[in-house]
């Protein structure tokens, strides 16, 4: 279940958008993104389709890798789709009752769909192709000039990465301490919604408490180190812009360009 | 209370590109009433394999049997077999949930279904077996010290009188007194009480001293089956795949390739230190 969540899931392969500069990546899915919001005609979409199956071709990251990032909105999925599908008024194609699907219906939802997908399948793409460490460099220089303002960007990243590093701790953490409490007889499956909140307890407080023990150890390591915020600290991997970037940039702006041409033009 | 395991085949992450064999064609069968050693390095199958004997892993292939049941036959009680087959896991001391340290012991006969009296009487008898008396009883266990932790811990696994006790490596992290101490009480659980007891152990003068039998795993396979004394004749062995024997076992060794007339069965210091003073009184007399 939790092992689905691809989002903060590094898959190593050794491709050209593996090799890019995080910066570039987090800048080209971001116009991925806008640019899924922005197209409106089908042949926009064909575009996008393209752009994203080449990227995926490229990344060398198996599609049914891909697809498992999906699992997780599945929910959303149908119950977005449906309400497009049934609460849109317009011209009446099919009538089931007092459910009724529209034209303008099956357009918006069929289009919610494939934009929700695609959310989801490119900026999965990038987390597989970006370790967390990289993203959050890419962040903290990409954002940099947000420190002008007084925002602790530094502090921010950090404490991002340090939370990314400890999602696969802490999953190992509640699946040793949930087979600990199974072998004394705990039942995390059967029974009603308040039976499993209340046998979720003997899993929640040994999870906090180590959580908290971690912490605390990981702080006491860091100041061992000298860590003193993002003041003066220099970077081991500083990050530099290739000329695979370069190119990475103009195709992105070249890709939105179109978007935005065929949006006011068709 | 027989185990059985046979073929047994356990795979990480099958059908994914990180597929690992955990467990290969793992053979053995333990007796009533054994106290068996099981050693290995890291990684070397010995904390998935007993993970196996309460049901808790499912192998990928092959069979466990518990009193001569097969586990994976369908409709078998896993619920009453992990009563049966109590299982400490490394560092227990991190499942602690309750405000105190006797309901957190309650927890084990609780999920049983007992009735209150019986759990009570199964919790205060599980804390005397571990050497904890009744001022501690109200305590939280967060604020006992370290071995103090692992032995309300053990005493919540033993809460459930389970017939075969298995630990994994039980004295990680604690000090000599107190690793001398939780041993001690294993040991007394095994003569007195008949339980049969499989202790995961890193360290080879333990398994040595209290193990009837040990059970050596490398790289997910069985290597060695047999009495300690048996085992650690393959020392040579033992050392390429990252174990020992016991120190004492290397003392004896040297011994003997200076020419001393020692034992070389010996695994104890108790043992070694009887055969000596024997060497020693057989020289005065001539």
């Amino acid at each position: 279940m939790i092992r689905d969540i691809t989002i903060g899931q590094y898959y190593p392969a050794d491709s050209v958008i593996h090799r890019l500069d995080p910066r570039t990546k987090l800048f080209g899915t971001m116009i991925f993104l806008i640019s899924l919001f922005l197209a409106d005609s089908i042949w926009a979409y064909v575009l996008a389709t393209a752009v994203l199956a080449a990227a995926i071709r490229i990344s060398k990251v198996p599609f049914s890798f891909m697809v498992r990032g999906l699992k997780a909105i599945v929910i959303l999925l149908l119950i977005s789709v449906s309400f497009n599908l049934f609460l849109t008024d317009g011209e009446t194609l099919v009538k089931l009752g007092f459910l009724r699907i529209t034209k303008e219906g099956l357009y918006t939802a069929a289009f919610m769909a494939v934009r929700l997908i695609y959310l989801v399948l490119g900026s999965s793409l990038m987390t597989l192709t970006t370790t967390p460490n990289e993203l959050t460099d890419g962040l903290e220089k990409g954002l940099g000039f947000l420190k002008r303002f007084g925002l602790p960007i530094h502090e921010v990243s950090m404490m991002m990465s340090i939370a990314l590093r400890f999602i696969p701790i802490l999953i190992e953490e509640t699946d040793k301490i949930m087979k600990a409490q199974m072998a004394r007889g705990a039942d995390f499956e059967s029974g009603n919604l308040i039976q499993k909140a209340k046998a979720m307890v003997p899993l929640l407080v040994p999870l906090f408490i180590s959580a908290f023990r971690r912490a605390t150890d990981l702080a006491m390591a860091m100041e061992a180190r000298c860590y003193r915020g993002g003041e003066g600290r220099t970077k081991m991997k500083p990050l530099k812009y290739k000329s695979r970037d370069r190119i990475s940039y103009l195709l992105f702006f070249l890709y939105i360009g179109i978007i935005i041409a065929m949006r006011v033009m068709l | 209370m027989g185990i059985k395991a046979v073929n047994l085949n356990y795979i990480y992450g099958q059908g994914t590109a990180f597929e690992q064999y955990a467990l290969k064609d793992v053979n053995f069968e333990i007796q009533d009433g054994e106290f068996i050693g099981l050693i290995g390095h890291t990684g070397s199958g010995k904390s998935t394999l007993i993970q196996h004997l309460n049901g808790l892993l499912k192998a990928t292939s092959g069979e466990i049997y518990v009193n001569g049941e097969n586990i994976y036959s369908p409709g078998y009680n896993m619920k009453a077999l992990r009563s049966k087959v109590g299982l400490v896991f490394q560092y227990p001391e991190h499942q602690l949930f309750e405000v105190d340290v006797f309901s957190d012991v309650c927890f084990g006969p609780k999920n049983q279904g007992l009735p209150k009296e019986e759990i009570e009487r199964r919790a205060r008898e599980a804390l005397s077996l571990v050497g904890l008396d009744e001022s501690y009883y109200s305590q939280s266990p967060f604020e006992l010290s370290g071995g103090q932790k692992r032995r309300v811990a053990i005493a919540g696994v033993l809460a459930m009188e389970p017939q075969v006790l298995i630990l994994d490596e039980p004295t990680a992290g604690l000090d000599p007194r107190g690793r001398d101490e939780i041993l001690d009480q294993i040991d007394r659980l095994h003569r007195e009480r008949g339980m049969t007891i499989i202790l995961v152990s890193h360290s080879m003068e333990d398994v040595a001293k209290y193990a009837d039998r040990l059970l050596v795993m490398n790289h997910g396979e069985k290597l060695f089956d047999g009495p300690p004394k048996e085992v650690f004749k393959h020392y040579k062995e033992l050392e390429q795949v990252g174990l020992a024997a016991p120190q004492i076992t290397y003392i004896v060794q040297d011994l003997r390739s200076r020419g001393i007339d020692i034992d070389d069965n010996i695994t104890t210091i108790a043992e070694a230190k009887e055969a000596i003073l024997a060497l020693l009184s057989g020289k005065e007399k001539t």
